[in-house]
């Protein structure tokens, strides 16, 4: 259960985020869609902890935890999950080297065992074959010459890898042709499990119709202005932004 | 002098008027500070060597009068002072096991947790740590049992001075074949005045047995300040030499000038590993060795090969340019080189190519990270000479700055004189990403394991160069040294 209340955050004394209020239960889809510069992509970053926010006002608690007063690192512990619209590339670090560690980290937190070389290959292996990946992009460096359609590949399988019980993906069918959309999609909905709750931030309705949202939240300049089900996502699709720009002036 | 290296002693004491007990209380014998050739006879007849050496020393030491210090090294932030070369004590004896701690209970704790945070063998913590050897291990029956392998092998492996008696044909033919007295300022200074250092011969078409590492790390912790190396290897012989050590080194010797020479005959291969952890000084600049070191290769046979990998993130100042002289035709040059400053550490490091022979090849790979307010400068000559027909070289000169009061610089050198040649220089400067930190956070992965991750993987094809429980003990220093740096 994550639940945000009145998050006010900004950036270089810029207010972006101006009040959300938003609260996903277990196994819940939420999609938040709107237009650009809306403070979509902040209210993601805000969640996993990124600094150059400065969160000014509100609380979130995530598992009756405060994930504000925690480092981003913490949170990943915690088991909140972000797929990066823009996947950072780190040279020379092979991605089975720095996911082992990651699951480790995770594991670690949850008092799990650590995975030696072998589970840990075996894992890859299973969690591979639900999404269709091809294990030969591991043992090349993180996502260094990656496709854009392997990289959010390669975030969704990493989701799946660390087991998270929040997963916010931020823009994730940003740049991806229709078939990498249904790729990343049904690996997405192979991960919905009636607990595990998911954030999904973007800015078409489109994918949408591959990942279907419980809920739907318009965000407009740094708040929400409309929530709705399915339905709205696809008033969307036809009228555009505009018309919910207009009736709620 | 007269041939008898005790008679010289009592002599040169008794010509130098010598009042601080240099004689009578051998076992804790230093020199006094000061430079002149008395003190350069006062160390060869201590170490009792044949005239000619003496004679040696002192033609290097009057030369190194001529010279003047250099100051080409580009250091933009440090307050040079000149050194006082009048204020050195040129020769101290090992101390004698009474001075010593004798269990690691007595070691400061500070260095103990260091030891542990790189992993290094608990029998070796006692010994780096000075810790009178007898009373931990038996290191005169380690040291016989490689001695056994090596010499069934027919490699010499054994400190310089004990090379000068028993092998005096091989160091008179290549002491300075390579490295001549009149060099540089730092090469004459160490060649007046060296104490100590290894010698090394694999005779013909030979593979050593061995790392020649173990061993050394062991045996070799005293020989210092002015170390002189030696590597032979013949036709066909193949060794790969590791000195250093990741562990911190207290050493109170503020300057050291080490030379190091290899020859590498017909099809022959050397590898020579450093790893270099001197004490860098303090977060405001105090302290910390000075390391001026001069080391060179000669490919002197045909398709030989040397190659030199380092690890340095140690001494308040570095300077060094392992170089290779590719003579013979078809041979090949290596070097791959980390160098980390953090705090008020500069380096200026980098190599020396030198094309001689015909379709003679070189490989350069540096990378170069500066943290804190470290200043980190790549300097590198790659020179084909009219002969070198075919000649090759690719240089790759990689830079990473973490945070914004660090330096990267990069001077490279190229001269070709033949036609033929081909000459690939490749350099990038990167910062370490807030993003690529943030990424791996996100992952749950902690922030000083994430830079360990990044920069272990800036540094990965150097790494990959080290014999591997090294390559292992290298990420860890480079983590250790980075410690404090984020945020």
């Amino acid at each position: 259960m994550l639940e945000i209340k009145n998050l006010h955050a900004s950036i270089e004394d810029t207010p972006i985020l101006k009040g959300i209020n938003l609260s996903i239960p277990d196994g819940e889809v939420h999609s938040i869609m709107g237009p650009n510069g809306s403070g979509k992509s902040t209210l993601a970053r805000v969640l996993a902890g990124e600094d150059v926010y400065e969160v000014t006002d509100g609380s979130v608690i995530y598992n009756g935890k405060d994930l504000l007063d925690m480092d981003p690192d913490e949170r990943a512990r915690e088991g909140l999950f972000m797929a990066f619209q823009y996947p950072v590339e780190i040279p020379g670090v092979s991605t089975k080297y720095f996911l082992r560690a990651a699951v480790n980290a995770v594991r670690e937190h949850r008092d799990l065992t650590e995975l030696d070389a072998y589970e840990f290959l075996k894992m890859v292996k299973e969690k591979a074959e639900i999404l269709d990946l091809d294990t030969s992009l591991l043992d090349r460096s993180v996502n260094e010459g990656f496709s854009g359609g392997e990289k959010k590949r390669a975030e969704i399988f990493q989701m799946a890898m660390l087991d998270p019980g929040m997963c916010v993906l931020d823009e994730t069918d940003s740049g991806l042709d229709i078939d990498a959309l249904k790729v990343v999609s049904d690996g997405v909905n192979a991960l919905r499990d009636g607990t595990r709750s998911f954030l999904v931030i973007t800015h078409y309705q489109r994918l949408l119709n591959y990942i279907v949202p419980d809920r739907v939240h318009v965000l407009m300049d740094g708040r929400i202005v409309e929530t709705g089900g399915r339905e709205l996502a696809i008033r969307l699709e036809e009228h555009g932004y505009a018309s919910i720009e207009a009736a709620s002036a | 002098m007269p041939e008898d290296p005790n008679l010289a002693l009592d002599n040169w004491a008794e010509q130098t008027d010598y009042k601080w007990g240099f004689v009578t209380d051998i076992e804790s014998e230093t020199l006094p500070p000061g430079l002149n050739e008395d003190t350069i006879r006062g160390i060869s007849a201590r170490k009792r060597e044949p005239e000619w050496l003496l004679e040696w020393r002192l033609k290097a030491y009057r030369h190194w009068l001529t010279m003047e210090e250099p100051e080409w090294a580009h250091f933009p932030d440090h307050d040079w002072r000149p050194i006082n070369y009048q204020d050195i004590s040129y020769y101290s004896a090992p101390k004698s096991d009474d001075d010593r701690p004798k269990s690691l209970d007595e070691v400061d704790p500070k260095l103990l947790e260091t030891y542990e945070k790189l992993g290094i063998p608990l029998e070796e913590r006692a010994a780096l740590a000075g810790v009178a050897v007898d009373a931990v291990f038996d290191s005169v029956s380690v040291a016989t049992t490689y001695k056994g392998k090596l010499k069934e092998a027919g490699v010499i492996f054994c400190p310089m001075s004990e090379a000068v008696h028993d092998h005096p044909e091989l160091v008179k033919q290549y002491l300075g074949h390579i490295v001549p007295p009149n060099d540089n300022y730092f090469a004459a200074l160490n060649s007046a005045v060296f104490t100590d250092g290894s010698f090394v011969f694999i005779p013909k078409g030979v593979t050593c047995p061995m790392e020649l590492s173990t061993y050394f790390r062991i045996n070799a912790l005293s020989t210092g300040q002015f170390e002189r190396t030696l590597i032979i290897a013949e036709e066909g012989a193949s060794v790969s030499y590791l000195e250093g050590c990741t562990a911190p080194m207290r050493d109170e010797n503020q300057l050291h000038a080490a030379v190091v020479e290899l020859i590498a005959l017909d099809d022959a291969n050397i590898k020579y590993s450093t790893i270099q952890n001197w004490y860098p000084g303090d977060e405001n600049g105090v302290g910390g060795i000075y390391n001026f070191v001069t080391k060179r290769g000669l490919c002197e046979g045909d398709r030989s090969h040397i190659s030199w990998t380092q690890v340095e993130t140690g001494s308040a100042i570095t300077w060094k340019y392992p170089s290779c002289i590719l003579k013979g035709d078809d041979s090949i040059g290596e070097f791959y080189s980390v160098a980390l400053t953090n705090m008020k550490q500069q380096a200026d490091t980098g190599t020396k190519m030198i094309h001689l022979g015909k379709n003679t090849r070189s490989n350069i790979v540096s990378k170069g990270i500066s943290a804190g307010n470290g200043q980190n400068t790549y300097r590198g000559l790659v020179k084909v000479r009219p002969k070198a027909t075919n000649a090759r070289n690719y240089t790759q000169c990689d830079s990473m700055l973490m945070g914004d009061r660090c330096g990267a610089h990069t001077f490279p050198y190229i001269e070709a004189e033949n036609d033929t040649a081909v000459i690939e220089h490749e350099a990038s400067t990167s910062k370490i990403g807030d993003d690529q930190i943030f990424y791996l956070n996100q992952r749950g992965i902690t922030p000083e394991d994430a830079v360990s991750m990044i920069v272990n993987g800036f540094c990965r094809e150097v790494l990959a160069e080290l014999p591997m429980e090294f390559a292992v003990e290298a990420k860890k220093l480079l983590e250790v040294s980075l410690e404090g740096s984020v945020g």
